[in-house]
């Protein structure tokens, strides 16, 4: 014991606890930067999973702390791929860095504009509504298919060396440890935007609106900061998309983009951050095990994976796999402080 | 007589049904004042339009004597009113801890703040552990509010209310569905509430009224019955005969 704690010092240091690192934390990065070194033939699916795993991370923000349900994130995506393959392929911001900032920018302006008719309903209206809106977004990148390059695509994006240093290589060298970067950065940021005030105030409305009100929390400025918020993530991550297969077609705006990243953050988990990465690697293992298997049906075994998974219940699944390590922990634990360690 | 909380001639229609006709209430300034009526009496509704919840179709809302009739709920909280709710509605997956923390950081207007860490502000940590004394929730503050019993999420209620440092406080049914066991220290927690603090009580139970209150209101049928000091009420004529029913039903509509 450290002797006399005051009731407020106590207050600060649980508040201040679940912000703290956890040592799960840093072996899953460790283990992320590992997979980089250990297996250089696979760069261009684990960028992949990168770019779905902060996809899914700006789908966590709204959903997992806010609880707004979307079915139509690759509204944000699209206009983040298209903004950064633009800016590439005319040369308006050349320096790759820059270019996926504006892309996520641009993305943003979207969210916000549009944050005004999501939060207006409930879950199944914002549903419509943000489906709807990325449905829009796909018919006008098809209307003007003098710009988009409409079902082709974007045609020759050449890109600029990130930061004038590191040149984009053909073996996704480079696209990789960028990723793992922006990755990296993004979610430092939203990990304390979550542990700040504002992050707990998002994890109140979801909780209960009428409560969050009638505390003074200004519901509807929060919903759509965080909106806005989260668009810019996707826009960066659809810009990464951009910029990594230097590839931009109509298909960044299909609603099966949307629809797979719900799925693949309830595979993960919402409201902890890890959920979209944790989901996105799963989704890629499954989706490769499965179509090696069984090459026309792999989406029916992701299905029933998903539904065992919700039938289930994750803190179930979570407590049958964890019980041999926590047992182990515990009697690990248990021996050292029979040791006689002073802790 | 200075007013904490006033009415003028408010009026809430659901379609064909009046369920607040003319209602002019007077709320003195550091008054223990109880609004009571049979059930249907449209009690919760006047909270929900004091409180911004719902609009009225007409009439006026006093604040200390500005107008909030179309302030939004959450700056009336901001501006002083504050109120519990006859069912508890808290944050089943936050801790207390967090739901008083969430109070105090918007009452002292660091509620946005994006980059700061929940418990590095000192002063913000000193109001909520000496809120979480005063209601006895030290000891359970890093409990999930879903798990915590019955009686200790009816205490963080109005815990929370006092968080964000009301001039008015609405207390809705504070004892409503308290096991009898912990019911005594709902009522200590209501009797200490401190003194600068205005409180309307919304209740049913006559016993916690007229122990609590130094002014009540009778509401029958969305209107205004009697108003007056607790012992003038309980012998009026009128109010005696909406309680024991022997007002013909005619005369009470939708109850």
């Amino acid at each position: 014991m450290t002797g006399m704690t005051t009731p407020s010092e106590n207050v600060g240091f649980h508040a201040r606890r679940t912000a703290r690192w956890h040592a799960g934390e840093v072996v899953f990065w460790i283990v992320l930067i590992g997979c980089g070194l250990l297996f250089p033939s696979r760069y261009l699916i684990m960028t992949e999973i990168l770019r779905i795993g902060l996809f899914a991370l700006s789908l966590d923000l709204i959903l997992g702390y806010a609880g707004i349900v979307s079915l139509g994130h690759a509204a944000f995506f699209g206009v983040g791929a298209y903004a950064a393959g633009l800016l590439a392929l005319h040369g308006i911001v050349g320096e790759p860095v820059l270019a996926l900032l504006v892309a996520g920018l641009a993305a943003a302006v979207l969210g916000f504009a549009t944050s005004f008719l999501v939060i207006r309903g409930v879950d199944l209206t914002r549903l419509m509504v943000t489906l709807g809106i990325a449905l829009l977004m796909e018919a006008l990148a098809e209307r003007f298919s003098n710009i988009t390059g409409g079902t082709d695509g974007l045609q020759g994006i050449v890109m600029q060396p990130i930061l004038g240093l590191f040149e984009f290589d053909l073996f996704g060298k480079t696209g990789f440890w960028y990723s793992v970067a922006v990755l990296f950065v993004m979610f430092l940021l939203a990990r304390r935007i979550v542990h700040s005030p504002f992050g707990l105030s998002l994890r109140a409305i979801r909780n209960n609106p009428l409560r969050a009100s009638a505390v003074g929390i200004p519901v509807n400025r929060r919903l759509v900061a965080v909106y806005t918020l989260a668009a810019l993530y996707a826009g960066i991550a659809g810009g990464l998309f951009a910029q990594t297969t230097q590839l931009a077609s109509l298909d960044v705006f299909s609603f099966e983009r949307s629809a797979d990243l719900v799925l693949v953050l309830v595979l993960g988990g919402t409201g902890y951050l890890y959920g979209g990465l944790i989901g996105a690697v799963v989704f890629k293992i499954l989706q490769e095990f499965f179509s090696t298997i069984t090459p026309q049906y792999w989406q029916f075994w992701i299905g029933l994976v998903l539904v065992t998974i919700v039938l289930i219940g994750r803190e179930r699944l979570e407590r049958w796999v964890m019980f041999v390590p926590r047992r182990a922990m515990r009697a690990l634990r248990r021996s050292k402080a029979e040791g006689g360690g002073a802790t | 007589m200075t007013l904490a909380l006033q009415t003028i001639g408010l009026e809430k229609h659901f379609g064909g049904l009046n369920v607040t006709r003319n209602l002019s209430l007077n709320v003195e300034a550091g008054a223990r004042h109880a609004l009571i009526g049979p059930n249907g009496a449209g009690k919760t509704t006047v909270i929900n339009l004091l409180t911004g919840v719902l609009k009225p179709n007409s009439g006026r809302i006093l604040l200390e004597g500005r107008d909030i009739t179309n302030t939004p709920v959450h700056q009336r909280v901001l501006r002083g009113l504050s109120r519990t709710f006859q069912i508890n509605q808290l944050y089943a997956d936050l801790t207390p801890l967090e739901t008083i923390g969430l109070a105090v950081s918007e009452r002292s207007g660091h509620g946005g703040d994006w980059w700061r860490r929940m418990g590095t502000r000192t002063d913000i940590n000193d109001e909520i552990a000496e809120n979480l004394a005063r209601f006895h929730l030290l000891d359970v503050m890093n409990e999930p509010t879903g798990r915590l019993p019955y009686g200790k999420q009816r205490l963080l209620e109005i815990a929370v209310a006092i968080a964000t440092r009301p001039r008015v406080l609405l207390l809705d049914e504070p004892a409503a569905g308290v096991p009898e066991s912990e019911r005594h220290d709902i009522l200590a927690v209501v009797a200490n509430l401190p003194r600068d603090v205005t409180v309307l009580l919304i209740e049913h139970d006559m016993d916690l009224v007229f122990s609590f209150a130094d002014r009540i209101s009778v509401l029958v049928s969305g209107a205004l019955l009697v108003e007056g000091p607790p012992d003038e009420v309980a012998r009026d004529p009128l109010v005696k005969a909406v309680y024991l029913g022997e007002t013909p039903m005619s005369e009470l509509p939708d109850v």
